[in-house]
């Protein structure tokens, strides 16, 4: 595979969210808006970059029968980092986030690009894998983010352009299953015609 | 008093799956059937209630007395780890059927947000070890609860005749959403 391809992938075609279903519980969760979703993606893309580069230069000196507690510990070690960054310098978005931050620890999405591609390839592989991957997430979580900000309240990072309270129940638990649902099955449409 | 609080609360009003998006995965992934939905959830009970029990007694008398939170990510999720793969072991000797059935979703409660989520939102809620066991078993109960009811309204939506395009994880997700509407009606009882 071609180092373009492996960036691009996670975008439309292998995008982790919208066909692979991995990370779910951050994407619905955290996305009551488009600004919401963007810094999500964006954490959890930082952890992953960072975890696929370590992953990958200690593979080999890793026994195999211990490697996926490593793996958790090597994760969990950039997620504290996000975690007091975030809160020393995006004390609001750190609010905004609040449990899905020390979540992102177990989002299936980060440990299984670890043990799935950064624990088999070459460092310069792994780096991009895990930046065309955090950055398709990203990009779904923004996209989700937005809709549901648009139909709850008129609005998209915070830039309000309908007037009136928008539909509650967009912002609520259950419009974050329905609106989703339409994404999957929209994103479906485009992979099959392309 | 209390304990009923926090019990119905934590299964009905603020649900583990359908308010806080929390185990999703396992929720989409093994609600294909009630049998095995059961099975997750017992799994899930187990793990969760000790994982809980051994995270609040770290925080409480290692990682606060010597002021090291900042690791209580890390020490957490290895500790739960640990216990997963016991877990697993022991299932494997004791019900090989079950053992089977779960597959691939046992080693994922390891990444199972749900038991990460309620070991460190019990100890945001402050609460003593009692009410953190109790508020344990009340969410695996909550999330059990939620797979089982998901599981049988899927087990008929495979004999509906879909729209093609919404077949699958679309109509699944959408059905999901209805349930969560379903729950908001429990939001002011307590």
């Amino acid at each position: 595979m071609s180092q373009k391809k492996n960036f691009t992938k996670g975008f439309l075609k292998e995008n982790p969210v919208f066909v692979l279903l991995l990370g779910l519980c951050p994407a619905l969760g955290v996305t009551t808006s488009a600004f919401n979703g963007l810094g999500m993606g964006l954490a959890t893309t930082f952890v992953l970059v960072m975890s696929n580069i370590v992953v990958s230069l200690v593979k080999s000196s890793i026994p195999d029968k211990v490697r996926i507690p490593s793996f958790i510990v090597i994760i969990a070690s950039f997620v504290t980092i996000v975690e007091l960054t975030m809160q020393g310098y995006l004390p609001d978005l750190y609010e905004q986030l609040g449990l899905f931050i020390p979540l992102i620890v177990v989002n299936c999405l980060v440990l299984g690009r670890a043990e799935a591609f950064a624990s088999k390839n070459t460092l310069k592989s792994s780096v991009i894998d895990g930046l065309g991957m955090g950055l398709g997430f990203a990009m779904a979580l923004t996209i989700l983010g937005g809709v549901r900000e648009l139909l709850g309240n008129g609005a998209i990072f915070g830039w309000k352009f309908i007037e009136g309270d928008g539909i509650l129940v967009f912002i609520l638990s259950p419009g974050a299953f329905i609106v989703f649902g339409y994404l999957v099955a929209l994103l479906n449409k485009i992979n099959k015609t392309t | 008093m209390d304990y009923i609080i926090i019990f119905i609360g934590a299964i009905f009003v603020s649900n583990i799956v359908l308010a806080q998006f929390l185990g999703i995965c396992p929720f989409l992934g093994v609600s294909g059937k009630v049998s095995t939905s059961l099975g997750m959830g017992g799994a899930v009970l187990f793990v969760m209630t000790l994982a809980t029990m051994v995270t609040w007694i770290i925080q409480k008398y290692v990682l606060d007395p010597f002021d090291i939170g900042f690791l209580q990510t890390i020490s957490f999720i290895l500790v739960i780890a640990a216990l997963v793969q016991m877990v697993e072991i022991i299932l494997k000797k004791v019900s090989p059927p079950l053992y089977q059935a779960l597959g691939i979703f046992l080693p994922l409660i390891t990444t199972n947000c749900a038991v990460l989520g309620v070991a460190i939102l019990t100890i945001q809620k402050e609460h003593i070890l009692m009410e953190a066991v109790v508020f344990a078993i009340a969410n695996a109960i909550g999330f059990t609860l939620a797979l089982v009811i998901f599981a049988g309204i899927r087990e008929h939506l495979d004999l509906m005749n879909v729209p093609k395009g919404m077949r699958g994880v679309p109509i699944a997700l959408i059905s999901a959403g209805i349930l969560a509407l379903a729950f908001m009606g429990f939001a002011n009882l307590v």
